[in-house]
């Protein structure tokens, strides 16, 4: 006896494009507003002035050495002419990380607080990890068409459980005394979540959005075969074409921002680098006392 | 802290603050079965077997005054803390009733639930569960800030309660940066800073070590002098019971075996358990000269037309080397010896009964710990008398009365 599930998928694809066009048309065109919205700003940024702002960004965070790769790497990325192929990415990296997060934290946070939600969407989060990225590709161009919108989505799927599952792991690991503490003074739930269990969760929910970013970065390659654009399409390029030199400089691309991304986001749960202190900040001291007047 | 029986009757009687009826606490599956099985006289190890649930307090019933240390005592998993948290129902009640002020809190709604632990209750804890994400006053203000407290007002009534601990000048530091002792001062800070009529505090001082410990069993005895609040008090260590508690309560696997003052209970200790733990305690903290003092001595009163060989004659009537010379009103004179009085009368003294007064004999204060009086005792030849702070004899203490309570402790 056979069983032919994708007979059934299919039908069901084809039931969702007759009966819920409309909708799938506003997911499409708020999720294209966000997408073009900050493709259209990275790309109408001057070269020097992104490149200038990665590098302040890696001052800031991480350290006068990483400011020198991040310069070193994004001045190579512009001379293999691939600067606004990275921005492109970059930009639906940022526009899936953004649905991802808007989706994925309060879905994470529904999780930590039921052990019912917990139940039924982690199966969920399993199935869309380990499903081949390559599946969501299909259904994803069926029913938004070609481009970054249908890229942008596709992605989110694929690199949104990483967020929901450490929010979850976040707040239910928050030590039960700040819990217990919280609710002898007088917490109302909501209290409870925004001012004892998010604000102890931050470490574990900043990694998510970390591994979200990185997941989506590796999607957004695979995206490209429906036209998502961006790196995704040099390395394309190099596989149609069997040209391993495109294709390396695409690889190379992709791994400068992934490196970029990864240390700038993983820093941003922790106090700035040294030196930017050194140079702009005051002294604590002199804060503390200013905040005392 | 009161020791003498004698004068908590002269005391007003304190009103009721907290009051416990009949409260049970079952943890499990099936709390009404297990209830049940409990009422008609299972053992508790029948009831985990058969229901699966285990009792977290048995019947506690007692009732806290207003302004009193109340201490809490037992083994871990005695149920000590469970019963805390019934009292703001951090835990909930299973049955039974607890009335804070009159109101039953195990009727209240969420609502007023959350508004009694923001104004009237607050909590201490033993690993201090400060919030790392905010500084001292950010921490030490978060009840009021929960309470919804505008922030001047919430930053000055934070910066009073830290000065109040003596914590001014760390309000910007971060809770990391603290020694352990200072952190529980924030953690009381945090506490005090919403003026709650009563204050839990959970093992408070049991992870600070031994010498920061006592600093702040003082401190905290120190502010309940300057602003009286009804302070629950969970500990383990009975000497830290003795030191701070007015009353102390001791559990046992869930039941409450004893409620009584420190004196009641290292007197008439309700079972083993409850003498098992004065086997380490330094009885002569606990204590105080006058709890140990004896009439047992031949007092003589001091009045006009007494003759010294009358006394001599009672004393030899009565067979005791030493008599206490008292007046009227029950004030302490001075102690005689036979052979002192034997000699001034030989030497035809113009006053032999006063001039026979031992003289280098100073009376011990009542109040004194019994710590700082055993030199004292041990090195004297004679009985030394115990006065109360109007001078009025209350007993003396005799080197075998000494040794027979120091015997007790072991």
């Amino acid at each position: 006896m056979t069983f032919d599930i994708g007979d059934g998928v299919d039908s069901a694809v084809n039931y969702i494009l007759d009966n819920f066009g409309p909708l799938l048309d506003f997911i499409a065109a708020a999720i294209g507003l966000v997408t073009n919205g900050i493709q259209d700003a990275l790309l109408a940024t001057p070269m020097p002035v992104g490149l200038a702002i990665f590098v302040i960004l890696s001052l800031w965070r991480i350290g006068l050495g990483f400011a020198v790769f991040t310069g070193l790497s994004l001045w190579l990325a512009e001379h293999m002419q691939l600067w606004s192929a990275m921005m492109e990415t970059l930009s639906l990296v940022i526009a899936s990380t953004l649905v991802a997060m808007l989706v994925g934290l309060p879905l994470g946070i529904a999780m930590a607080r039921s052990d019912r939600v917990a139940t039924v969407v982690r199966p969920v989060l399993d199935l869309m990890q380990t499903m081949p990225a390559f599946v969501y590709l299909i259904p994803a161009a069926m029913f938004f068409g070609l481009g970054a919108v249908p890229g942008t989505i596709a992605t989110v799927i694929f690199s949104m459980p990483p967020v929901v599952r450490l929010t979850n792991l976040g707040i239910r690991q928050v030590h039960v005394e700040f819990i217990e503490a919280g609710n002898a003074f007088g917490c109302t739930a909501s209290q409870l979540l925004f001012k004892v269990q998010l604000p102890n969760a931050m470490p574990s929910i900043m990694a998510g959005i970390n591994q979200t970013i990185m997941l989506s970065l590796s999607m957004v390659v695979i995206a490209s075969m429906i036209g998502a654009g961006g790196i995704g399409n040099t390395v394309l390029t190099g596989i149609q074409r069997l040209d391993v030199g495109t294709g390396f400089e695409g690889g190379i691309a992709v791994v400068i921002l992934a490196v970029i991304l990864d240390r700038i986001t993983q820093s941003l749960g922790r106090e700035g680098a040294g030196i930017w202190r050194v140079l702009f900040q005051k002294p604590a001291r002199q804060e503390a006392a200013e905040a005392a007047t | 802290m009161a020791f003498a029986t004698e004068n908590d009757a002269s005391a007003e009687p304190a009103s009721t603050k907290i009051s416990i009826k009949n409260v049970y606490k079952v943890f499990g599956e099936r709390p009404e079965k297990a209830l049940d099985l409990l009422k008609r006289g299972k053992s508790k190890s029948e009831i985990l077997a058969e229901t699966g649930c285990s009792i977290g307090v048995n019947d506690a019933s007692f009732e806290i005054k207003a302004g009193e240390i109340f201490v809490i005592m037992g083994l871990s998993g005695s149920g000590k803390s469970t019963l805390l948290r019934l009292l703001n129902r951090l835990i909930e009640p299973t049955s039974g009733k607890i009335e804070i002020d009159g109101r039953d809190i195990t009727r209240m709604s969420r609502r007023e639930l959350i508004e009694l632990r923001r104004r009237d209750i607050s909590m201490v804890f033993q690993s201090f569960a400060l919030l790392p994400n905010r500084n001292v006053l950010n921490n030490a203000a978060f009840g009021l800030e929960v309470a919804g407290v505008g922030e001047a007002e919430r930053r000055k009534k934070a910066l009073a309660a830290l000065k109040a601990v003596g914590l001014d000048g760390y309000s910007e530091s971060r809770p990391d940066q603290l020694s352990g002792g200072m952190k529980q001062r924030v953690g009381l800070a945090r506490a005090l800073a919403s003026e709650p009529t009563i204050l839990l505090m959970d093992e408070a001082f049991s992870a600070l070590d031994p010498l920061i410990r006592t600093e702040m069993q003082d401190e905290l005895v120190r502010l309940q002098a300057e602003h009286s609040r009804t302070i629950v008090f969970v500990s383990h260590d009975l000497d830290e019971a003795m030191r701070i508690g007015d009353r102390i309560c001791i559990m046992q696997n869930g039941d409450v075996v004893q409620v009584g003052t420190p004196d009641e209970i290292v007197l008439n200790p309700a079972n083993d358990y409850v003498r098992s733990f004065f086997r380490n305690v330094d009885v002569s903290r606990v204590f105080r000269a006058g709890d140990i003092a004896r009439k047992t001595q031949v007092t003589l009163i001091e009045r006009q037309g007494v003759s010294a060989a009358a006394a001599l004659e009672r004393m030899k009537n009565f067979d005791r080397e030493f008599a206490i010379i008292i007046g009227r009103d029950k004030t302490y004179h001075g102690i005689v010896s036979q052979a002192s009085l034997v000699e001034k009368i030989r030497l035809k003294a113009a006053d032999p009964y006063r001039s026979a007064f031992l003289s280098d004999v100073e009376p011990i204060a009542a109040s004194e710990p019994l710590s700082n009086v055993l030199g004292r005792v041990a090195g004297s030849s004679w009985p030394v008398p115990v006065v109360d702070d109007e001078n009025r004899y209350v007993g003396s203490i005799s080197k075998s009365a000494l040794l027979e309570t120091l015997d007790r402790a072991s």
